[in-house]
């Protein structure tokens, strides 16, 4: 079953890339982190824990075939609605959000899974009923409601966040399948109200605050317009070189919030500068660049879906997450993937890239 | 799909991963350029913002609301107080601080550096409180040394003050830092580290009302820490007021009427359940702890045997002794065991099995009926309704009074009481309800326990003929703009469903104890309006050889429930005195002055009533003559 030609077809490359990345991320994140109380295990090792359980699923993931998850994509799906499902349910009965499935040894995300599942049952989607000429309206009918179901349940949880990530994904697979310019007209035509609508009927209160304090920093003082000024403190204030590693004055007396997660990238800017975050941002547009490559060189649609759609997942993530960090976006809560501290994220991330290992070692197969 | 498709398509998705990687490039780009703007044009002015340190988020702590009687009159207010607090960062010398603060505030040098290591977890930029309620001079002492010690923090917060001295200390509770485990729980979200938050009472229970919404300022600040300019502020929103059911000055006279002894006092209106006076004996000063306890102070409370930290009224479960008689009177009476002319002979005691059940009054009170079994407190009499109801019935009965579970009053901790059944006892202990313990029971002795909260409720219940109110102690919650929030209408927890026939004569017993000679409860008369009432005296300890006092500990609890006026009840009245002896003699007199305040606010009596003399010299007034004894012959379980 394991052909020796998948052995030699691996990607060594973009394996290494994705732990350059991520050894970066762990370097940074003992830095983030030296200011806090100990803890039994510090975050840094923690994090190599993560990247070693994320090594070994996505050597699991790459085992089997990609073709077999067009096929079971659909059951993928309900399963993965089913537990937004119940996580909305038990989330009910206790107050606030809840994201997270707790079973006893491990707690996870199931909004976390579906960024997954969504790109695979797109791919198979759009990989059985091509648009040659480009996606109608009514071509898009079934895209939208797969696509509507689980990110309405992800609103309500309420995850703006991932729901937003879910949705950009999606939009990005659909352009990439192509959309008849009418088609994107009126979509464009239709959407200006629904935002309108879904401003004042949907989105909840403390949402509708963090995009206006985005927008005007200094409503909201003591919380993301605090925190979006103190960023912009602690990258600005690194320069071309940065002030060094374990230097970076905003970092170590914590004036950064959520430093070694969402904010990670801004103790990096401080620290390492200019200089590092162009070397950061070159490996991740190296990393994105590559997808794409993988994409274009898969001899099969769903293949090429596929890594188009984790591309997407990675690049949305970098984008929001660095723009975030540097005041372009708001404050939504999106991690670094590979960089940020976090095992939910670096399992999704690693089972993304292992799909774009799969296809790129199944190239040949056709 | 054709082989031409095929390759269109190919080519076409071709033409678009290029596009795409254009434009994954060109953002890449723009992020770059933002940093380039940040980093290396703006790197001067963020260098600056950084080092020369600059911004802080110092928490403004928002106003309590506060507390009013249900008159308006203001119970528990705000002022200001002065906290010494440090920033560790700027901090030169941190045992010169210690020892210089030490100084000034005259503390002990020891407990400043422990509070600051429990504060040091957090950002070294965040001030750690070391000392709260610091007088106004200290304050001067402080400003004028502020120089001398950098990293030195001074701040005003608003702290609980009490008008009325030590009134009600129970009912409002007592203030309190967070924990280190609240500060992050979900119950205190959006409070800041260092907040002080209701840690009983009315204080804990309306905390989301009360507490308001913390505000802040964005501060900059120089090199050595000093304030330079408030940035960006948002105010602090002041709590919601709480407008109580209680009256202010029945809630004095009743604490007054309690005195020195320890123990507890309900007043309700039998027509809402509002809870009119909240009394717990004795109280502790509230102010002690929204600023600092000394652990002396601490101590006297701890050992001061009438338990001053006690929430009696809430949490003290008393034998409501005599006073459940009521109830045994209702059930036998429902179940058609006895009419209102229903005799049976008392000879001093009353022999079950092998074992004789001793009335107190040990000569015996020969043939009585019901209204004279009440007056007297005849205990013969009611072993055998107890006898023939069997403790299940009795216990149907109680609970539909309020007893047995907590009322709901909306204070946390309420205790349930106990109301005793065979099932109960079979679970609790494993053993059979012996028919013998039935009888105890039947005069409010044995394994039943009541609050005084519940035995104002019944007593309110029996009043009203049947609906058991659910007492309460918010009338209204009140924003700070003076604008109603939300209004508090009566609640009804159950209705007891019984003939007015078996009320009517209970009540004409219950008239009698108070108004007639021989009743037991002539001290709680009083002239004006008619007043029913029901004495009782619930063993502590049982002391073989007879009544012989042994000391405060071992002393009977006196009990006296009441309601006024007789024809159209508007107020209900428990009154437990803990080693009070008698009801008759120490309890009844208490509920009589609350009543009388009650019906003097009301214009009914006349305000400077000289009180009548020779009430004294009255015949029926062996009112404080011993009654409710109960048999020799087992041990009784101790109170509390």
């Amino acid at each position: 079953m394991i052909d020796r030609r998948l052995f030699t077809n691996f990607d060594w490359a973009l394996l290494a890339l994705v732990l350059l990345i991520a050894g970066i991320g762990v370097v940074n994140i003992s830095s983030a982190t030296a200011s806090y109380t100990m803890v039994e295990t510090p975050y840094a090792l923690r994090q190599v824990y993560w990247i070693l359980i994320g090594l070994f699923i996505m050597l699991m993931v790459c085992s089997i075939d990609y073709h077999l998850f067009g096929d079971v994509s659909y059951w993928f799906y309900g399963f993965a609605v089913f537990l937004l499902l119940v996580v909305l349910l038990i989330g009910k009965s206790s107050m606030g959000a809840t994201r997270w499935i707790h079973l006893g040894f491990i707690s996870f995300q199931p909004s976390e899974l579906m960024k997954i599942v969504i790109i695979m049952v797109y791919a198979r989607y759009f990989s059985t009923f091509p648009a040659a000429d480009g996606l109608t309206l009514k071509g898009l009918l079934y895209p939208f409601l797969l696509l509507s179901v689980p990110a309405v349940l992800i609103m309500k949880q309420p995850d703006l966040g991932t729901a937003i990530l879910v949705v950009l994904i999606a939009f990005s697979m659909i352009l990439y399948v192509g959309v008849r310019l009418k088609t994107l007209l009126a979509l464009v035509l239709a959407a200006v109200p629904t935002v309108f609508m879904g401003w004042h009927f949907y989105l909840r209160e403390y949402q509708k605050e963090r995009i206006l304090n985005f927008l005007s920093p200094e409503r909201d003082p003591l919380g993301s317009g605090y925190h979006i000024i103190q960023s912009k403190i602690a990258v600005g204030s690194g320069g071309l070189v940065g002030k060094g590693f374990l230097q970076g004055t905003q970092t170590q007396l914590r004036f950064l919030p959520e430093q070694h997660t969402d904010f990670a990238f801004s103790v990096f800017s401080e620290e390492w500068g200019f200089a590092g975050c162009l070397v950061i941002l070159s490996l991740y547009l190296a990393l994105v660049l590559w997808g794409l490559f993988i994409a274009r060189r898969c001899n099969d649609t769903f293949g090429g879906l596929m890594a188009v759609g984790v591309t997407a997942m990675l690049f949305w993530h970098i984008t929001i997450n660095v723009g975030m960090v540097i005041g372009i976006f708001p404050v939504v809560g999106v991690p670094l993937p590979l960089f940020s501290y976090g095992g939910t994220s670096m399992i999704t991330s690693m089972i993304g890239l292992a799909i774009l290992l799969n296809v790129r070692m199944r190239r040949f197969m056709f | 799909m054709t082989e031409q498709t095929i390759v269109r398509e190919v080519r076409d998705s071709s033409k678009r991963i290029f596009g795409l990687m254009i434009a994954v490039s060109a953002i890449v780009f723009v992020l770059l350029m933002r940093l380039w703007y940040l980093q290396i044009v703006k790197v001067e002015d963020f260098r600056n913002m950084s080092e020369s340190n600059r911004l802080r988020l110092v928490p403004v702590a928002a106003s309590r609301g506060t507390i009013l009687d249900r008159n308006g009159i203001v119970l528990v207010d705000n002022s200001p107080s002065y906290s010494v607090a440090v920033i560790p960062q700027e901090v030169a010398d941190r045992d010169a601080l210690i020892n210089g603060l030490a100084m000034l505030l005259q503390a002990d040098p020891g407990e400043l550096a422990e509070k600051w290591e429990k504060g040091s977890k957090r950002s070294k930029y965040q001030p750690i409180i070391l000392a709260s309620g610091i007088s106004r001079d200290q304050l001067e002492i402080l400003e004028e040394n502020r120089l001398s010690l950098p990293g030195l923090d001074l701040q005003m917060h608003p702290i609980r003050e009490y008008p009325h001295g030590l009134l009600a200390s129970h009912l409002f509770g007592h203030l309190g830092e967070m924990t280190e485990q609240e500060i992050g729980s979900a119950r205190f979200k959006g409070y800041n580290s260092g907040d002080y938050v209701g840690k009983s009472g009315i204080e804990r229970s309306w905390e989301k009302e009360l507490h308001g919404v913390d505000g802040g300022r964005q501060i900059e600040v120089d090199a050595m820490g000093r304030f330079l300019r408030t940035v960006n502020e948002s105010s602090p929103t002041t709590g919601n007021s709480l407008m109580l059911t209680i009256d202010l000055e029945l809630q004095k006279q009743a604490e007054a009427a309690l005195g020195k002894q320890a123990g507890a006092a309900v007043a309700l209106d039998v027509t809402t359940g509002e809870v009119l006076a909240f009394v717990s004996n004795p109280g502790f000063d509230p102010a002690l702890f929204a600023g600092k306890l000394s652990s002396s102070q601490w101590n006297e409370y701890l050992k001061d045997i009438r338990h001053p930290l006690e929430n009696k009224a809430l949490k003290g479960q008393y034998p409501p002794g005599s006073t459940f008689k009521i109830i045994t009177a209702l059930a036998a009476l429902e179940e058609g065991l006895i009419t209102e002319n229903t005799t049976i002979h008392c000879s001093g005691s009353y022999k079950y099995g092998n074992r004789a059940f001793g009335c107190w009054n040990r000569r015996g009170h020969g043939a009585v009926n019901l209204k004279r079994a009440l007056r007297e407190s005849c205990d013969v009499y009611f072993y055998k309704l107890g006898e023939q109801l069997g403790v299940d019935r009795i216990a149907a009965y109680a609970r539909k009074f309020g007893a047995g579970s907590p009322l709901g009053i909306g204070l946390d901790n309420e205790k349930s009481g106990l109301v005793p059944t065979s099932a109960w006892k079979e679970k609790r202990f494993g053993t059979k309800w012996l028919k013998g313990e039935t009888l105890p029971v039947a005069i409010g002795q044995g394994y039943v326990l009541m609050t005084p909260i519940q035995l104002a409720a019944m007593t309110a219940a029996v009043a009203n003929e049947g609906t058991v109110y659910r007492p309460h102690l918010v009338k209204r919650v009140i924003s700070p703009e003076g604008r109603i929030l939300r209004e508090f209408a009566p609640e009804i927890v159950s209705r007891a469903g019984l003939h007015s026939e078996s009320y009517r004569l209970v009540k004409k017993g219950l008239l009698a104890v108070v108004n007639e000679p021989g009743g037991t409860g002539g001290m709680a008369r009083l002239y004006e309006v008619k007043v029913a009432g029901k004495t009782g005296t619930s063993q502590v300890v049982k002391l073989r050889n007879g009544r012989n006092v042994a000391g405060y500990q071992y002393r009977d609890h006196a009990l006296f429930v009441a309601f006024a006026p007789f024809e159209k009840p508007e107020i209900a009245v428990a009154v437990v005195v803990e080693h009070g002896a008698h009801g008759g003699s120490a309890a009844a007199p208490i509920a009589g002055r609350i009543l009388r305040t009650y019906f003097q606010g009301k214009g009914v009596i006349r305000k400077p009533v000289p009180r009548k003399t020779d009430s004294a010299a009255e015949p029926d007034d062996e009112a404080a003559g011993t009654e409710s004894e109960t048999p020799d012959v087992e041990e009784q379980q101790t109170n509390d």
